[in-house]
């Protein structure tokens, strides 16, 4: 199988983040993006509910219509959108084989951004046992169902989870007819509330079983039960339903980036980038929720225009990856990107992301380089878990770029 | 009408047993509970072609499962059932089990299996770097193998109906009225199998009922043994996994069984398990905790490794064990009836060779079982397996018909011509895990995230839907 076919840059994966590198370079080169669904547009495209396009669009949108917004602008950029076709594996340093109905071939490129997103971690991964009945999905899949398909889902719902997806779930259930009995996470109650902003108050009438775990599932043909523990008392409750949301528990769609043997962040799984979004691998970037586990689709897409400097770059004088490392301090679980020049570009919107296994309301965050603190701020925004925490990164601007590692953390 | 034999269950061993009697001048029925054929403990298994090595010498096991090997092997080339001849080692981690490796080899040569061979700790780190730190040396035995167990089941049953027998899922037998061979009656002196679909009038029954062949042994009016449910709980991890185990890893078998090993599948992924526990419910195919702790304990023993990466699927399969060890198959001419229980732990590897021993019992009985002239070849299952071509990675197969290059599935990469195969074969899909079996969708890392809805609107239509279908 010979090399197919060549362009200056090739997209994988055409959700926001991708659509949205492919609008913003498609003016000064050759862009193909390389998508496996029938059409473009990612997750939002599934997601039939309001809460897209703020920080990006400047407008609350519907997903399907921010999926299509972003579709459009690249398009119109000038774009090439191949649909219906999957990048299956690396056959050169920038070079991948795609199956599609017109064949399978090969796309070289000068430069490759990964923009393949995340999934959310279904039962199996959550290691929920019980039996295996009818009923039990993840977000992505109830949507699929609801939206794309217009399918029953059932009357009484237990979500698993207590992160902003959890709420876009039990907004899809209502609008399918189907009651959320409980919502299970294992977060305190208060913080689960806390992160319910932009959905609109009336979901708020489900109940929140806070510090608890699903711990079985129960019913032969269709889920009858599913068995509640306390993780303080070990007290466990049965609660009827017919229908089990496994929500967010985000991770990765990294398998191109690990088959490439991209550096990867133990946190988020996904491949480790400097402030430009370059991985390691020279000529091969990564942006949206590939990076970082899972933030909304607006600075999935932010992500797709900031990483378009850096693609010129490579293109004009080959840049690579630089930086100092940057790691996270429990309870932080990951900081995206994970590497930092001193003084030299910083990450989109200057912030970095990070995600956090507890709630601090007003935190202080610290840098510490060698032990020693090189910044400090404090946030107006609390750290809550379950949603993205977004930290200022001028609290890196002291960084010394001849000295280690650069740890961040957390101060209540 | 009064068919020459009914088999009783379309599970590996029903259905070899079915495939061989339809392929004489005998009229065959194979009578399922189920709605579909594989549903039972043939489709939850391990999915290891064993070569038998450690069977107990001079057991109808011992033999059947040896020859078994054999046949499901070339029976697998002729069909297309996916196999992969990955090998095993058996690894010991102490002075004890250093000592039984031995025994175990002398075993294996009294069961007439000569390659074996006793390797040292480094040799063993040589086959699985990855293995834990510990190891002590180790058993080759490169003839094992792995199967694709679904494939294996439908092949049969298909083989079988394009043969002529009938396949009558649905109808569970509830009681019996065992005929007296009397040709006076309606039904000529046959036996009846009274089932929830209406009854089935037979001359000859074979009880090929699994977990419930005691019951209908029963119903014959037999006590002679007891089945005991025993759960075996697995773990599948996730492809990336797999360069982990380039083989399949056996612990040292105990007297509990063949204890938890760690295997590739031959889908790609990986395998830790299984569990053993004695039950009672002999329907509780379900995971439970303790078996979920348990396993990742022994994970955690022998691979650490393997424990960072995703779980793609976790679930329970139920052997059917019997309180004496060895199968028990026996044939009463005055019932005209025939037992095949018992078969535990090895059924996947020696259904073809039970049914081969069935036939042979029969044959002494008078039946005649001679092979008929006019067989339909058998048939050619899709591959289902990462070692061979699959439909998304074939050029040709996509630039004859475009379905092929329309992936579905993302995470098994299957395609929509795939699934419209399966929903149109000789032998289609009864529900969503039936589709499963047949293609792998949505068995992938992601469980339905991005298909789930597309693949039961397949389902749903019997045919992929346009949208679906997309330009292909
Ligand atoms: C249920 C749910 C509700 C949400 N609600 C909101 C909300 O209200 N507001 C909000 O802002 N955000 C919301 N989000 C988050 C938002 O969807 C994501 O932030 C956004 O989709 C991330 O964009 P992305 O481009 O990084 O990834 P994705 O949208 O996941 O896009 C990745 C794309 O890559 C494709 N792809 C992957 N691998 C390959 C391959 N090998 N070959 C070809 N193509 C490939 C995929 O098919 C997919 O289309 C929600 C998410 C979910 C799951
Ligand atoms: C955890 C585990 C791991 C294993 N690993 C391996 C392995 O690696 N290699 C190997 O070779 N073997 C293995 N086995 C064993 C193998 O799976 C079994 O021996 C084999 O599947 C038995 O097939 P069967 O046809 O006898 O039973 P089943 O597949 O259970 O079929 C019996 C059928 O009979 C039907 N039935 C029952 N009662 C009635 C009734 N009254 N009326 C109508 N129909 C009825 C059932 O619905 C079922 O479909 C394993 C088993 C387990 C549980």
């Amino acid at each position: 199988m010979a090399e197919d076919r060549h362009v200056a840059v090739l997209v994988v994966g055409g959700g926001p983040s991708g659509l949205a590198c492919a609008a913003s370079l498609a003016g000064s080169c050759e862009v193909l993006v390389v998508e496996r669904e029938q059409r473009a547009g990612g997750i939002p495209r599934h997601s039939d509910h309001t809460g897209y396009g703020l920080r990006d669009r400047r407008r609350l949108m519907r997903g399907p219509a921010y999926a299509e917004a972003w579709r459009t602008a690249a398009l119109d950029a000038g774009a090439e959108l191949l649909e219906g076709a999957m990048v299956t594996g690396w056959t050169g340093d920038r070079e991948v084989s795609v199956t599609s109905p017109a064949g399978r071939f090969r796309v070289g490129a000068d430069a490759v951004v990964l923009a393949t997103g995340v999934r959310e971690r279904p039962r199996s991964a959550r290691r929920i046992p019980g039996d295996r009945p009818d009923g039990v999905l993840t977000t992505g899949q109830l949507q699929n169902l609801v939206h794309l398909r217009h399918h029953e889902v059932g009357h009484a719902a237990v979500v698993v989870g207590g992160e902003l997806v959890s709420w876009s779930a039990v907004l899809t259930l209502r609008e399918a007819g189907c009651r959320t009995v409980a919502m299970v996470t294992p977060y305190a109650k208060a913080e689960a509330y806390a992160l319910f902003r932009w959905a609109g108050r009336a979901a708020l009438r489900v109940p929140v079983v806070g510090h608890s775990d699903v711990v079985r599932i129960e019913g032969r043909v269709r889920v009858r039960s599913v068995v509640v523990r306390d993780r303080a008392t070990g007290a466990e409750t049965t609660v009827a339903c017919d229908t089990v949301v496994t929500t967010g528990d985000w991770i990765p769609d990294h398998e191109l980036a690990r088959s490439r043997g991209l550096e990867l962040d133990p946190g988020t799984r996904g491949p480790a980038v400097d402030a430009a979004l370059r991985t390691d691998a020279p000529g091969v970037f990564a942006v949206g929720n590939l990076l970082h586990p899972a933030d909304t689709a607006d600075v999935a897409a932010l992500d797709g225009a900031h990483v378009v400097a850096a693609v010129r770059d490579w293109l004009d004088r080959g840049g690579t990856r630089r930086g100092v490392r940057i790691a996270a301090e429990p309870p932080l679980r990951w900081v995206s990107p994970q590497y930092v020049e001193p003084g030299g570009e910083p990450p989109a919107r200057e912030r970095l992301l990070s995600w956090t296994d507890t709630l601090v309301r007003r935190p202080v965050v610290e840098a510490l380089q060698d032990g020693r603190v090189v910044g400090r701020c404090r946030t107006w925004w609390p750290a809550a878990p379950g949603r993205v925490f977004r930290i200022p990164s001028g609290i890196l601007d002291d960084v010394d770029a001849t000295r280690g590692e650069v740890t961040v953390r957390l101060r209540a | 009408m009064t068919y020459d034999v009914a088999v009783i269950g379309a599970g590996i061993v029903g259905s070899a047993i079915a495939r061989g009697l339809a392929g004489s001048e005998l009229s065959v029925a194979l009578v399922e509970a189920r709605s579909d054929v594989g549903d039972g403990t043939s489709k939850a298994n391990t999915a290891i072609l064993h070569t038998g090595f450690d069977a107990s010498p001079g057991t109808l096991e011992s033999r059947l499962v040896a020859r078994g090997y054999h046949l499901l092997g070339e029976y697998a080339e002729a069909t297309g059932i996916p196999v992969e001849r990955t090998g095993a080692v058996l690894v010991a981690w102490n002075d004890e089990e250093l000592a039984v490796l031995p025994g175990l080899k002398e075993k294996a040569e009294a069961n007439g299996y000569h390659a074996c061979a006793i390797v040292d700790a480094d040799e063993v780190y040589g086959l699985v770097p990855a293995l834990a730190p510990g190891a002590r040396g180790g058993l080759r035995v490169p003839g094992e193998a792995i199967i694709c167990t679904w494939t294996t089941n439908l092949a049969l049953a298909t083989d079988a109906r394009r043969r002529g027998a009938a396949l009558l899922t649905d109808h569970r037998v509830e009681s019996v009225t065992v005929g007296d061979g009397s040709r006076a009656a309606v039904t000529e002196g046959a036996t009846v199998l009274h089932t929830t679909r209406g009854d089935i009038a037979a001359t000859w029954v074979v009880n090929a009922a699994g977990l419930g062949a005691d019951q209908l042994d029963a119903a014959f009016g037999h006590r002679r043994f007891t089945v005991t449910p025993r759960r075996g709980e697995l773990f599948v991890f996730d492809k990336l996994a797999r360069p982990m185990v380039p083989l399949i890893v056996l612990p040292v078998p105990s007297s509990r069984g063949k204890g938890v090993l760690v295997s590739p599948t031959i889908y790609g992924n990986v395998m830790l398990g299984p569990t053993a526990e004695d039950l009672t419910d002999r329907t509780a195919t379900g995971t439970s905790e303790a078996g979920f702790e348990f396993l990742w304990e022994k994970g955690r023993a022998l691979m650490p490794q393997l424990l960072e990466e995703e779980v793609t699927a976790s679930y329970a399969g139920l052997r059917a064990a019997i309180d004496r060890p060895d199968y028990l198959v026996d044939l009463d001419p005055d019932q005209r009836y025939v037992l095949v229980g018992g078969i535990r732990s090895t059924g996947l590897t020696s259904g073809m060779a039970v049914a081969e021993h069935v036939l042979e019992l029969l044959t002494e009985a008078g039946l005649d079982c001679s092979p008929r002239a006019d067989l339909p070849p058998p048939p050619r299952m899709p591959n289902l397996g990462e070692a061979g071509i699959r439909p998304y990675q074939d050029d040709a197969r996509i630039a004859a018909d475009p379905a092929y290059g329309t992936v579905v599935c993302f995470c098994e990469r299957v395609t929509a011509g795939e699934i419209r195969d399966a929903l149109a074969s000789n032998l289609p899909p009864a529900d969503l895990d039936g589709l499963r079996r047949r293609t792998r969708a949505m068995n992938g890392r992601c469980q339905g995230f991005y298909c789930g809805a597309a693949v039961t609107a397949c389902l749903e239509q019997g045919a992929v839907p346009e949208e679906v279908a997309g330009r292909g």
